[in-house]
């Protein structure tokens, strides 16, 4: 009889009513056959296994991560709010003990929606990993959180969530940045001043196989999750690393993917991207589901798998070791290197252009950062967008010293509302949320 | 007239029902050694004197191939099972002649990797050297595409007495329940066989040349025919039986519980707008996951005999019977004891009853009559609380499409059905500590005979079209047709529909009976790049269990007696 060793949720959610159009990779369609071979494979009838019907998420489970404008119904749809939900809902099974470990293959995705949402980036609108971390953070007695993002694109929207908080440690493997959407996810990319080093980067050539993404897993990412000691580890499982993604160039496989989430234990593990409808995402969720639950999963192969004609070149495991070092090296210095961030000033600001492709809109923000000794620190982002909008956003921290605190009030009070088409505070320290207008 | 029989446990109930309602009802002792005797006698009390012209219809509802699975006394099966990539098949094997051979279909139907001829071959060696008859043949989305099961059977069947194939079965993605569906048809089938040969010979001898139908655990009925090519969906037909008695006294369209409080369990189900609530997938019996389609139903080891204990305070009902209650002779205190403290029962001996609550009074410290009123009150609560759970059950169910997760139907019955000895007593309690409005069966005694008796054939047929490899599919009923790109959804079930008809009638529905019920329509455009290249249709059709029309008259009758 069939066991797992590790019991295991599984929100299963294909939203097989909604698509961003009808020939878009993120349609109805995509999780079809994963769910023929997730049923016709009897997973859910394995001892240990467990289904759950996914929640739906609230409004304020999204103004705790974004700020959405104008408002959160504006930038999402149900679609989301079950996306999220299925998340949240196996991270409440997690949470309660009532499983071991659990994964929530649910879309659309969420890695590319940043802290701002104008709208749709890279397919997502709300970042289903972050509100699902956030719930958790309110919820239960969970602190310091490790995301590691093995999507084939770089969780820029994740990273920028988490860009100042350094209890959250956000690790991503991607193919590197020069080849691929979004273009950024480079090694000197680490963290705001006051978390600076606890994003981490890990660009893959094109082509890099099996044997790069598990030496990365090893050797890397391991060592700095003993380093960090997480309360919880989740994973953004994105899938289009596989060999037969259609906007993808890399070599991995169901038994790749299977193998490092043997190694990487997560305790969550959120579906992200994965174009590969037929030829791979049936057998690297079946791989990852029961590799999650400790069961043997040494015959789940793709059709047209062939371990030897995916062999990485020596010149692709060499620039892998390269990156890795650096990134350990990065790691260790990561204090000295805050402080040089910081040198000494009391703000940080920084001005940036985010480009929304999938709602082909252009953001301009302006970040004020004060650098603060006691807690992460108060910032506040400038947003305009085209077509007139303008807003101004301030993030309180969770753990906010009372300065920063009332430096976020008097921020979000005074702004000047001729200025703005909104102004909104996110205050974590105890979860308030206001607009104004 | 028509006979309906149901052989339970413990009693075979026979009735024989005619536009007047019931004609006559019985009951006999079950010798589960001799279930052809006992049948044999519940028929014979039943028709005595009656012409046999009268009689147009039989139901039977057996335990014949459920105790023969829980006693596993069943015959040798040999198993070919061919799984291609995915989860080891080793994990399911059911028997000890288990033979895994390569060959594989993946998840649209397309082959893979063919089946080994000479692998197949040695597996036949091997089963006929064991004397083995009857060979169940499983492959991994043969329900996408059977060739390999047919490519199988060509092979092999003129060595064996019978071979069932796992796409017959069921339409439904499941490879281990498949597994495990396929072998109980097989291990059932010779002692089915012989079974119901052996009552249809009895009946011709009586006179009796009229169809024989035979109960289903989904509440449906088929006729001996198709038995012999699905016999385990006899398995737990029972219960099923219970549930559509009571459906001819329900009170009307609105959600309801159906509870059978036995002795030593109490059985659960529900109604929706008269339709029992089905199990998605299938039965499971002992360590077998199947696909033998059923109602969803909760039992819980709670009864008018489960013994009471009291520790630390605390009162616990069950979760055994060691025998019938002490008002009646019994070891230990029951709910019924507690039912003739309070005086409701008023048959028993009352002393004997209050005798086996002294210690439980005295655990709670209180009197005797404040025990009974306090064990029968948790015994309510107890039910009503496991009716949560089913009920929580059927509504967690997990859907798939944003509509279904907003728009989905959630059952909420307000009414309660009860069958069982101590009825009327649980009736009333059960209305005055919960909202519920509760009604007693009022032939609860008989009601899984009528229910046998007055079943309608239900059947469910899956078709899955792929326009851009141009076939619409339907293996359980070897149906294939080619189809072009405009085939749609539409047409997809009028083609199911048509093919359940058939299916219906050749499992001996009356034609004019027939109401289609659509219970999965779901069409997906495939999309290669960025251009759509065809269409994945899937489509579910069936007809749902409820009462034969022709005796909509007996239930209505039966309702008011």
């Amino acid at each position: 009889m069939l066991k797992a060793r590790h019991t295991t949720g599984l929100v299963f959610f294909p939203a097989f009513d909604w698509a961003i159009s009808p020939t878009h990779p993120e349609r109805e369609e995509r999780l079809l056959y994963t769910q023929d071979q997730v049923f016709e494979e009897g997973i859910l009838d394995i001892e240990g296994i467990q289904e759950y019907k996914p929640e739906l998420i609230t409004a304020q489970d999204v103004q705790r991560v974004h700020f959405c404008v104008p408002n959160v119904a504006d930038v999402t749809t149900e679609s989301h709010f079950i996306s999220a939900g299925g998340a949240k809902t196996i991270a409440k099974a997690v949470m309660d003990k009532r499983v071991e470990r659990g994964f929530a293959l649910v879309r659309p995705p969420g890695h590319h929606a940043m802290r701002v949402v104008h709208g749709a980036r890279g397919f997502c609108n709300i970042n289903i990993e972050a509100i699902m971390i956030e719930y958790l953070r309110k919820a239960y007695p969970v602190g310091r959180v490790a995301i590691v993002d093995t999507d084939c694109h770089h969780g820029d929207g994740t990273q920028d969530i988490y860009w100042h908080d350094p209890d959250t440690l956000f690790i991503s493997l991607h193919q590197d940045g020069r080849t691929l959407y979004p273009g950024s996810g480079f090694p000197n990319e680490m963290g705001g001043p006051t978390a600076t080093g606890t994003t981490i980067n890990y660009p893959l050539p094109p082509e890099t196989s099996a044997e790069g993404f598990l030496y990365a897993i090893r050797n890397v990412v391991l060592p700095i999750l003993e380093d960090f000691k997480p309360d919880i580890i989740i994973n953004s499982a994105g899938q289009d690393n596989h060999f037969s993604d259609p906007i993808t160039n890399m070599n991995f496989s169901a038994q790749g993917y299977a193998e490092l989430t043997r190694l990487l234990k997560p305790d969550i593990a959120v579906l992200e991207g994965g174009y590969s409808i037929e030829g791979a995402l049936p057998y690297v969720n079946l791989g990852i589901i029961l590799a999650m639950a400790g069961i043997d999963y040494s015959r789940v192969t793709e059709p047209g798998y062939d371990p030897d004609r995916l062999r990485q070149t020596p010149a692709v495991t060499r620039s892998i070791q390269r990156t890795g070092e650096q990134l350990l090296s990065n790691w260790r210095r990561r204090e000295s290197i805050m402080a040089l961030v910081q040198n000494g000033q009391p703000f940080s600001e920084r001005t940036r252009s985010i480009y929304y492709d999938t709602d082909n809109i252009t953001e301009k923000q302006f970040e004020t950062l004060r650098i603060c000794s006691e807690c992460s620190g108060v910032y506040k982002i400038d947003s305009s967008a085209d077509g007139g909008r303008r807003i101004l956003a301030v993030h309180v921290p969770r753990s906010a010293c009372r300065k920063c605190r009332s430096l976020g009030y008097e921020w979000f009070d005074t702004a000047d509302k001729r200025k703005f088409t909104g102004v909104y505070l996110q205050d974590r320290s105890d979860d308030t949320y206001l607009q104004r207008p | 007239m028509i006979i309906g029989l149901d052989v339970g446990g413990t009693y075979t109930d026979v009735v024989l029902l005619g536009d007047d309602g019931i004609v006559r009802a019985n009951k006999v002792r079950t010798d589960s050694k001799a279930l052809f005797r006992t049948v044999q006698s519940g028929l014979d009390t039943i028709i005595e004197g009656i012409p046999p012209d009268q009689i147009r219809r039989i139901v039977l509802s057996t335990t014949l191939t459920t105790n023969a699975i829980a006693q596993s006394k069943v015959s040798d099966v040999g198993m070919i099972v061919s799984a291609g990539p995915g989860v080891d098949p080793e994990f399911y094997r059911t028997n000890p002649h288990y033979e895994v051979i390569s060959g594989s279909i993946d998840h649209r139907g397309r082959e893979v990797e063919a089946v080994n001829a000479a692998e197949v071959e040695e597996a036949v060696r091997k089963f006929i050297e064991k004397g083995i008859r009857h060979v169940g043949v499983v492959g991994k989305f043969s329900t996408r595409n059977p060739q390999h099961e047919l490519l199988i059977n060509e092979q092999i069947r003129s060595h064996f007495e019978k071979v069932f194939l796992g796409h017959q079965i069921s339409g439904t993605l499941n490879f281990p329940r498949r597994i495990a569906t396929t072998y109980l048809n097989a291990a059932v089938y010779p002692i089915h066989k012989q079974f119901f040969e052996a009552v249809q010979q009895s009946l011709e001898q009586k006179g009796l040349k009229i169809p024989i139908h035979i109960m289903k655990a989904d509440g449906g009925t088929m006729n001996f025919e198709s038995s012999m090519n699905f016999p385990a969906q006899t398995i737990l037909s029972g219960p099923a039986a219970s549930v559509m008695g009571s459906l001819a006294f329900a009170f009307d369209d609105e959600d309801s519980l159906v509870m059978d409080i036995g002795g030593t369990t109490t059985d659960m189900a529900v109604l929706v707008n008269y339709v029992p609530v089905l199990n998605p997938l299938g039965i499971c019996l002992g360590p077998y996951k199947t696909l033998i389609r059923s109602i969803e139903s909760h039992s819980i080891p709670v009864g008018g005999d489960s013994k009471i204990s009291v520790q630390d305070g605390v009162i616990h009902v069950g979760p055994e019977r060691i025998g019938p209650a002490m008002a009646y002779g019994g070891p230990a205190p029951t709910p019924t004891d507690a039912l003739c403290i309070m005086g409701q029962i008023k048959n028993g001996d009352r002393n004997k009853a209050i005798q086996g609550f002294q210690d439980i009074a005295r655990g709670l410290n209180c009197s005797v009559s404040d025990a009974a009123v306090r064990v029968f009150d948790q015994t309510c609560r107890m039910i009503l609380t496991e009716a949560g759970v089913l009920l929580n059950r059927i509504n967690q169910k997990p859907v798939y499409t944003i509509h279904e997760l907003q728009e989905g139907y959630q059952v909420a019955p307000r009414k309660i059905l009860i069958l069982g000895g101590p009825a009327p007593y649980f009736a009333r309690h059960f209305e005055e500590i919960s909202d519920f409005r509760v009604g007693v069966v009022p032939r609860w005694d008989v009601a899984n005979a009528i229910g046998a008796a007055l079943a309608r054939t239900t059947c469910e047929v899956s078709l899955f079209a792929d326009t851009q490899q141009g076939i619409a599919t339907s293996p359980e009923e070897l149906f294939s047709m080619v189809v072009n790109r405009d085939f749609s959804s539409d047409d997809a079930v009028q083609t199911a529909s048509d093919l359940l008809r058939q299916k219906a009638v050749r499992q001996g529905a009356s034609p004019e009976e027939l109401i289609v019920e659509v219970i999965e329509n779901q069409q997906f455009n495939m999309v290669k790049g960025f251009y759509t290249t065809g269409r994945n249709i899937r489509v579910k059709v069936q007809i749902k269990p409820g009462l034969i029309n022709e005796y909509d008259a007996i239930a209505g009758i039966l309702s008011t007696e």
